[in-house]
């Protein structure tokens, strides 16, 4: 049988078992909607202006540097599982690698991006 | 082959020959052993989620100095099951304007998302899901379908609390993969291989022992990873509320609680797997596999232990100093300690054993102490300057 087979099992049992549990509850459990109760929860006032605030832009610089490492380090894993045979040469190369990514960190550093203002 | 060394191989024939004498073509047959065994291992994994509940009350309330639950069944271990009723018979409810399919999606996700994890935990020699060659990328893939969940959930509820916390999660969440990522590639370099079977196969000396750096940041990113306090910024009770899950009740919401739990204890047995030798305990796991499945499931709550014990006892740190943590101390230190640690292995190749783990514990000491060293001068630095002005404003009264 091959491997992702099972994994796919996996995934398949995984969404059995929580979606299971919801319907269960979901049959058992009373429903008495009512206005006041599906309004949002904020501290017992009425919610002000729109619930879906404006983000701050400091998230979206943080997740663009994740991305550059994120997609790094799919390029370092290969290198690391080949490590042992490939030799010194091998890793004076990786190491270059990662300093040119820690040169992009040190960039983003200097330019103030990673201050939360 | 016995059944105390490979109880799965022997269940599995056995299941084998009644499916094939009913007729079953042999793939059929196969897959619906595998299905079995998914369904047998999930089924623990939930049992065990319900005995997480009550460990962590029970070890909240002597941190906090209570006695915790001691009214439903010996030492209260009836309790969750008691919980478990009031979560089903509980009102459903979902809010005005929440965008009901993502709304409903999110807490099954959350779930979902730790449960396959274990496809890839080796609980002994010959038990485990799948042996994947890439078992270390497929547990960074699986905890971002985690990130997903958060995201969703906060994002679908209509609410503010639930929408900053999100953001906050999720920021932390991606921030604190980079250090773990670079982390996991030190076990990696050591093995030669991604499979955690293999990395379990190859530690005859525990990797903790050759790279502690490296297991304490581990650590750290882990903690970071399943948003628990000191890291918290996602449900911060006190700004927040609840964060993210603040709209949820009932079963969805004891699915979030749930998967945090199971989140938790499956990150100890990470640790344990990477850096202190999965289920190999002084050759235990080659007498039976029932006693390697014993080790490793004691390594995992000795990690999860240790996870609640910071938890309970450090406080909340504010969002921007988490991150600034993260990227100009964290991230920059997992990296240093990468190309340490491969340069030390190509150096050391071929040298005595004994002289090899030295060198790589020495090289860690020495890497570690080097950062604390800058951290520290770079703190003062900054002391002086506020120090300095203050000085100067009682100067002018």
């Amino acid at each position: 049988m091959s491997q992702w087979i099972y994994i796919g099992l996996f995934f398949i049992v995984g969404l059995i078992i929580p979606v299971g549990a919801i319907t269960v509850a979901w049959i058992l459990g009373p429903k008495k909607p009512n206005p006041i109760k599906k309004t949002t929860y904020e501290c017992g006032i009425e919610t002000v202006g729109d619930s879906w605030v404006q983000f701050k832009a400091q998230y979206y610089i943080f997740a663009l540097v994740f991305l550059v490492f994120d997609v790094e380090t799919v390029f370092l894993f290969p290198w690391a599982v080949k490590l042992g045979q490939l030799g010194l040469f091998a890793v004076v190369e990786g190491i270059i690698f990662i300093l040119i990514l820690i040169a992009g960190l040190v960039y983003t550093w200097r330019k103030g991006m990673l201050e939360w203002a | 082959m016995s059944f105390w060394i490979d109880p799965l191989k022997v269940a599995a024939d056995w299941l084998l020959g009644i499916f094939t004498g009913w007729g079953l073509p042999e793939v059929a047959a196969q897959i619906l052993i595998g299905f079995l065994g998914v369904l047998l291992l999930i089924s623990v994994l939930m049992l065990l989620d319900i005995f997480l509940v009550w460990v962590e009350r029970k070890v909240v309330s002597r941190f906090q100095d209570r006695i915790g639950p001691n009214r439903v069944g010996p030492f209260g271990l009836i309790q969750p099951f008691a919980d478990i009723i009031k979560l089903l018979i509980k009102e459903d409810t979902t809010p005005g304007g929440a965008d009901k399919v993502v709304y409903n999606i999110a807490p099954m996700l959350s779930m979902m998302s730790v449960l396959i994890l274990w496809a890839v935990v080796p609980l002994a020699p010959r038990i485990l899901g799948v042996d994947l060659n890439v078992g270390a990328l497929y547990i960074i893939a699986a905890g971002a379908i985690g990130t997903l969940s958060i995201i969703m959930a906060g994002w679908s509820s209509n609410n503010k609390f639930a929408l900053i916390g999100a953001f906050r999660q999720v920021a932390v969440m991606v921030s604190f993969e980079i250090p773990m990522l670079a982390t996991l590639l030190i076990p990696t370099i050591f093995a030669g291989s991604m499979g955690l079977s293999a990395i379990t196969q190859d530690q005859n000396i525990w990797y903790v022992f050759l790279a502690p750096l490296g297991a304490l940041i581990f650590l750290i990113a882990a903690i970071a990873e399943l948003g628990r306090a000191p890291f918290d910024m996602g449900e911060a009770e006190s700004e927040l509320v609840s964060g993210y899950n603040i709209e949820y009740s009932g079963m969805k919401f004891g699915m979030f609680y749930a998967g945090e739990l199971l989140h938790a204890f499956t990150f100890g047995g990470f640790w344990a797997i990477m850096f202190f030798g999965g289920y190999r305990f002084l050759g235990l796991e080659q007498v039976s596999a029932f006693l390697a499945v014993a080790v490793i499931v004691f390594k995992a709550f000795v990690g999860y232990w240790i996870i609640m014990w910071v938890k309970y006892t450090l406080m909340r740190i504010r969002i921007d100093h988490m991150l600034a943590f993260n990227w100009k101390f964290l991230t920059p230190l997992a990296f240093t300690l990468l190309m340490v640690v491969a340069l030390m292995n190509a150096l050391l190749a071929g040298t005595p054993t004994w002289f090899y783990v030295s060198g790589m514990f020495l090289s860690n000491i020495v890497v570690a102490w080097i950062s604390i060293e800058i951290a520290r001068s770079y703190s003062r630095r900054e002391r002086e300057k506020v120090e300095g002005s203050t000085r100067v404003v009682e100067a002018h009264h």
